[in-house]
């Protein structure tokens, strides 16, 4: 233990990890914050939808959609959900340059991210709107809803509180995939350890790096979840 | 008017196809207070909702007020569907939002503006009871307020139908007969036709004036409830109305005795010792095998089980003797068994 400690904590080596951390950390948490957020609000914006459709046009569904659709649909998400990320981020740089005109940096950085994001998305609000109870879909139909007024005056809102706690997942794991950015030359926390501590034998930089973003991870996940209690009115007050 | 001609629904399940419902034809009069009862496994629940149209049937039509509901469009079903509206066992609540809220719910559906919805709640929420609970939430509330609640969501669209289904069936006793009398109220001052589905006989006897019995998907036995009740024919109404004597019914019968069923209608038949009577004018001592009473709208029926000793000229005497007596009716349950034969045999006089 004295030994790791000596080797990797010299008084010198601190120092200079310190100065790191004075001169960048505060930047790069805001850009690891910009990055997060950005993709997790596109994520939702094309996951939230596509999980809707998941489940309504499920043959069991509320609006049943063409089988092969359906089964389209499923293949394209389970396809990009198992693709890892840091390979997905190369195999999509061709695209990412024909979005945003380039392939590197921070904004690169987010075209993957929500390419990889938004179908783990779509699975999580499919599972929440398959928690609403059958009876309550069946109550809306019975009073003459359509189906999209039914997602929109009964499904969503009664899961609200399942979508926050699933919103909470996806933007901690999103979190975590922003580490890789550095691999397209994006910024970040993540590729501020990578090459600030990693690559110039800075333990300490890693370390500060790892508690910030584990900072952050307690932080979104504290907030979703009282977000999600505060929300959710099945608990008597 | 809701006419159900010739309703068939079969289902196709993993186990194989199942006939829910096998050519049912009822008609429903406005105004009325319809009851469709049935043990579970029935069809009830399939027949309300062929109603309304959430299930299809296979076979047969629904028609409302000269409408054939099958042939409608998805869209006019769903205009159908707010003239008839629908409350359930587990009351289906939005437990996200407010009770108004739960009641806004179908004048959104509408588009009415949010004022005027929010006025029309508010005077619905004075009519099922519960003034104070605009801003509760359906799990702050009880099994009967909830139910008050979706009751009060049901007439938001001022329909013309009611579809009760198994509405007080996760209630007590209690609650059970506040929401019939809720109903029962709304039937009378609104003039809304009201289907109650459910397997308790005692939910009929209270708030029904007329009654269908449903038994593995075909309508057994139909008509007014005072009449049903006071004289069953079908067997699954018989278990329904006496389920005591009907359960044990074989365990009274002893072999090779003569039993007759009498059914006694109103006061006037109740208040003379008839079976003593018998047995002094005709010599018959007639045993009690089993006997209940009960109240419907205020007039008390009573049902008996006999036993007449004796051979067939004993049962004729009896039989005689006791169809003069007035509101009784009288009915050979089983003929001598030495014949071998078990036709019914009627007797009725003095309805």
């Amino acid at each position: 233990m004295s030994e790791y400690l000596a080797t990797y904590y010299t008084p010198e080596k601190l120092e200079k990890a310190w100065a790191v951390i004075q001169r960048d950390f505060l930047r790069e948490t805001g850009v690891t914050l910009y990055i997060t957020l950005m993709a997790t609000l596109f994520a939702i914006l094309i996951g939230l939808p596509l999980g809707v459709l998941l489940v309504t046009g499920d043959s069991k569904g509320i609006r049943p959609l063409p089988k092969p659709l359906m089964a389209f649909l499923n293949g394209l998400i389970n396809l990009l959900r198992s693709a890892p990320f840091i390979i997905l981020i190369v195999v999509l740089m061709p695209i990412t340059r024909s979005i945003i005109g380039t392939a590197v940096g921070n904004a690169a950085v987010i075209v993957p991210l929500i390419i990889a994001a938004f179908p783990f998305v779509a699975r999580l609000v499919e599972g929440s709107l398959r928690e609403v109870n059958p009876n309550i879909i069946e109550m809306s139909m019975s009073m003459g809803a359509t189906t999209w007024q039914t997602v929109f005056h009964v499904m969503l809102p009664e899961s609200v509180p399942s979508l926050i706690t699933s919103f909470t997942t996806a933007i901690t794991t999103i979190l975590g995939y922003t580490a890789m950015s550095g691999a397209v030359g994006g910024g970040g926390l993540g590729n501020l350890a990578i090459t600030q501590g990693q690559q110039r034998f800075n333990q300490a930089v890693l370390v500060a790096a790892l508690i910030v973003l584990v900072l952050m991870v307690q932080l979104f996940q504290t907030i979703g979840t009282r977000l999600a209690k505060k929300a959710d009115k099945r608990i008597k007050q | 008017m809701i006419e159900l001609r010739n309703l068939s629904k079969n289902f196709i399940t993993a186990d194989g196809p199942v006939d829910a419902l096998k050519h049912v034809t009822l008609k429903i009069n406005d105004g009325d207070i319809y009851g469709i009862i049935g043990m579970s496994g029935a069809g009830k629940s399939t027949l309300v909702r062929c109603i309304n149209m959430l299930e299809r049937p296979t076979e047969g039509s629904v028609i409302w007020d000269g409408t054939d509901l099958g042939a409608l469009s998805k869209k006019d079903i769903q205009q159908v569907r707010h003239q008839i509206t629908m409350i359930f066992q587990s009351f289906n609540l939005l437990m996200q939002r407010t009770c108004l809220e739960n009641i806004m719910l179908p004048l959104k559906l509408i588009h009415m503006p949010r004022a005027e919805a929010k006025k029309k709640a508010l005077e619905l929420l004075e009519t099922v009871g519960l003034p104070d609970k605009a801003n509760s939430y359906p799990a702050q509330l009880s099994g009967g307020q909830q139910q008050r609640i979706a009751i009060a969501r049901a007439l938001a669209t001022n329909p013309k139908v009611l579809l009760c289904d198994e509405a007080t069936s996760a209630l007590d006793p209690k609650t059970t007969h506040s929401i019939l009398d809720l109903i029962r109220e709304i039937n009378r001052t609104m003039g809304i036709t009201v289907i109650v589905i459910t397997h308790q006989m005692s939910v009929v006897q209270e708030i029904c004036n007329r009654v269908a019995i449903l038994e593995n998907g075909t309508v057994v036995e139909e008509g007014d409830v005072s009449q049903i009740f006071s004289n069953p024919k079908a067997r699954a109404t018989k278990a329904l109305v006496f389920p005591d004597v009907a359960e044990g019914m074989d365990d009274y019968k002893p072999a090779n005795q003569q039993t007759v069923r009498l059914v006694f209608q109103g006061a006037e038949a109740t208040a003379k010792p008839l079976i003593t009577s018998m047995a002094i004018d005709c010599r018959i001592a007639a045993n009690i095998l089993s006997a209940t009473t009960r109240t419907l709208d205020g007039k008390i029926y009573g049902n008996m089980l006999l036993s007449i000793p004796g051979g067939p000229d004993e049962l004729a005497t009896a039989v005689k003797y006791l169809s003069k007596a007035p509101s009784v009716t009288v009915q050979v349950d089983v003929e001598y068994t030495s014949q071998g034969e078990e036709t019914a045999e009627e007797a009725s006089v003095n309805e």
